[in-house]
């Protein structure tokens, strides 16, 4: 299968931490969490800083001192730990970016994250840039005169900011202003854009797995014990400051305004923000078709709301007279097109009706559960040895289509998420000796929660689960890339040699 | 997929990953770094906020152009509110420095102009000139200022514009 060169640099990323960190931790898995996590300690070490803070001109920069040097042991680390998180969150912010769109993870029904997710980046880096301003110190100047001159080339401006940083104009509550900015109003709009950006998402969680917290922490107080942060000299706006260390994860843009006049430098920026917002309609791909209701099977049971990914199942009282309390409703604008509610509904069990059509509560025109027992059945049929292996894959993980010879079948799912367990049990019943399931990398789902639902109603942890009397032997589960192909054939190998003693067991039992 | 169930060499490539992560943070928060200004350089900026002239004089009223009005509208003076475009001409030891002409802002072009203009000069003497023209009833420039200035590397020499003084070197102020 061809992999976009951009995907296949991320899946090499992704496979170098999945060794290091294993498929629990790896900080790719967790990228919106970990960042989540860093601003917690943004928050918290901010709160302290605040304490000794002196928010005036003539005292911001000399507490700052104080807190670096004569309190280095708590308010100087607390300081740097500011920092370091502040800097890490760029980081992580950008490689979610990378990430998502790496995995065309981007467009279609996901629009809406993706574009509520750029702005934050900004929003990320404006709220450095106004703490770096109450440091005041030559760094703070140099901010301040730049982000003047931002503002002038602005038309919204009557080109008067500017002046203020160059005659005296700087005055305590100019200060006190960004000190606001700072402490309240940036970080009330960025937590409400956070909350738009994970809108259409269900089971959010903020919460990164607790090695890969400790992990960071403990990276972060140690840079900050090794290199604590410090300041500049005090301002000085008579004199032009020579020489400024700049934080390149939030100033980098105010070196370009030594080269470029400011409304090139706007043109840049927001230019490049627009692009990245539009990519969804650039780079356009189109969703699958969307879930559909069947009322005549639902009872309203509630586990495909509880499965959906991303909030487009709802429940509402029922409509059609029938003795349930709810139905579920699909909100197609949302619907992912994944299939997961199809497999986690019990009327998708392909043993109710053995010959007739199989109807089942909600389902995917595109490939519905009737289509998926016909396809399992008629692969089991063609394969002629004595050994059958079903394998089940999904579109975005391993092309099981590939494996197709011998004693193996594949079968292509939108995501593996839709298969219900129950037609697992089915496959095995019809004949096959064992079937291995496939999908994206563990914790790496396309559709967010498919693999791990899967495993979930594997091993009896979630609904729809095995019945009692399946031979869970038989079921193997290896999500995977592309790129783990070789590791995936050879637990298939083992898996067929483990079928074949259970098939010779199970001759021998019987005679 | 490839995992390391060995747990101290799973520790230890996770404190080496971590590591790059530190070094990648370390080295760019702080590096490399923008030099802004030469040893022997330093900075002159002109910055004021000026209202031109009027465009056109102030007109008095006749009585009966006065009758006309309703009483609490009985100003004397019809005055235009248009101003005129700013030039400003700077010159450094006779080259040129800086020129603009600003068009005053305002539906009503009836705004005040800012001025500015910041830039790199070689540190020590130099001589200054400056001229604006601030009304389209004078011919020329209406304000002249010449001076021998001493400026000390680093040091930002700030020049403003008061109306009753004229062009003035100030004191950059923190």
């Amino acid at each position: 299968m061809l992999i976009n060169p951009v995907k296949r640099v991320y899946l090499a990323l992704e496979s170098w931490f999945n060794i290091s960190f294993g498929t629990e931790w790896n900080p790719l898995y967790h990228l919106g969490t970990l960042s989540f996590f860093l601003f917690w300690i943004i928050l918290v070490s901010g709160i302290y800083l605040f304490i000794p803070f002196h928010g005036s001109l003539d005292g911001a920069h000399a507490s700052v001192e104080y807190m670096t040097h004569e309190q280095w042991y708590v308010a100087g680390i607390m300081r740097s730990l500011h920092r370091y998180a502040s800097d890490a969150v760029v980081i992580t912010v950008l490689l979610h970016m990378f990430k998502e769109f790496a995995s065309g993870r981007y467009r279609g029904f996901r629009w809406f994250s993706w574009v509520t997710g750029v702005p934050n980046l900004w929003m990320v880096v404006t709220l450095g840039i106004t703490g770096y301003w109450l440091v005041w110190d030559e760094m703070a100047q140099y901010i301040a005169v730049g982000s003047a001159q931002l503002m002038d080339a602005l038309p919204i401006f009557s080109g008067a900011m500017t002046r203020n940083f160059v005659s005296g104009g700087m005055t305590d509550r100019f200060f006190i202003l960004i000190e606001f900015l700072h402490l309240l109003g940036q970080p009330m709009l960025l937590v409400f854009m956070l909350w738009l950006h994970v809108k259409r998402l269900s089971n959010v969680n903020i919460n990164p797995p607790r090695g890969l917290a400790i992990g960071t922490f403990v990276a972060l107080l140690a840079l900050s014990l090794f290199e604590p942060a410090v300041s500049h000299a005090p301002a000085n706006l008579a004199t032009v400051p020579r020489e400024i260390r700049i934080d390149w994860f939030y100033l980098n843009v105010y070196p370009l305004l030594e080269v470029w006049p400011a409304s090139q430098v706007w043109m840049l920026t927001t230019g490049v923000t627009l692009l990245l917002m539009m990519l969804p309609w650039l780079l356009p791909k189109k969703d699958g078709a969307k879930a559909v209701v069947d009322l005549d099977n639902c009872n309203g049971c509630g586990l495909c709301f509880d499965d959906c990914p991303f909030d487009a199942i709802t429940l509402q009282a029922r409509t059609d007279g029938a003795r349930y309390d709810h139905e579920v409703v699909v909100d197609p604008a949302l619907c992912g097109a994944c299939g997961i509610c199809a497999g986690s509904c019990p009327a998708s069990n392909p043993f109710r009706s053995s010959r007739a059509q199989l109807k089942t509560g909600i389902d995917m025109p595109q490939l519905p559960v009737d289509e998926m027992r016909r396809l399992t059945r008629q692969a089991i049929e063609e394969i002629s040895g004595d050994l059958k292996v079903i394998v089940f894959g999904c579109e975005h993980g391993l092309d099981v289509m590939r494996m197709d010879g011998g004693d193996t079948r594949g079968i292509k799912l939108i995501c593996s998420g839709m298969l219900p367990p129950t037609l697992v049990e089915y496959a095995l019943k019809q004949g096959a000796d064992g079937v291995m399931v496939t999908g994206c990398r563990h914790n790496d789902c396309y559709f967010r929660f498919g693999n791990r639902w899967t495993r979930m109603r594997f091993a009896g942890e979630r609904k729809p689960g095995l019945r009692g009397r399946a031979e869970r032997e038989r079921i193997r589960i290896h999500g995977g890339a592309e790129p783990d192909r070789r590791a995936i054939e050879q637990d298939l190998d083992e898996f067929r040699q483990r079928l074949r003693e259970l098939n010779q067991a199970a001759a021998a039992a019987s005679e | 997929m490839a995992e390391i169930n060995n747990k101290p060499i799973r520790y230890l490539l996770q404190a080496v990953n971590y590591g790059v992560f530190m070094a990648i943070i370390w080295y760019f928060a702080t590096a490399p770094s923008v030099r802004l200004i030469g040893a022997n350089e330093a900075k002159i900026t002109i910055a004021f906020a000026h209202a031109g002239q009027l465009r056109e004089a102030c007109r008095r009223l006749s009585q009966e152009e006065l009758n006309e009005l309703p009483p609490n509208m009985r100003k004397i003076d019809d005055c235009p509110r248009e101003r005129s475009p700013v030039t400003i001409e700077a010159r450094l030891d006779g080259e040129p420095l800086y020129s603009a002409i600003l068009q005053p802002p305002g539906l009503f072009g009836d705004g005040g102009v800012d001025v500015f203009y910041s830039g790199k000069i070689a540190a020590g003497e130099h001589y200054l000139n400056l001229k604006m023209n601030d009304s389209v009833r004078v011919e020329g420039f209406n304000h002249n200022f010449e001076q021998q200035v001493s400026v000390d590397p680093a040091q930002i020499l700030l020049v403003g514009f008061e109306p009753r003084r004229g062009f003035v070197i100030k004191e950059a102020k923190n």
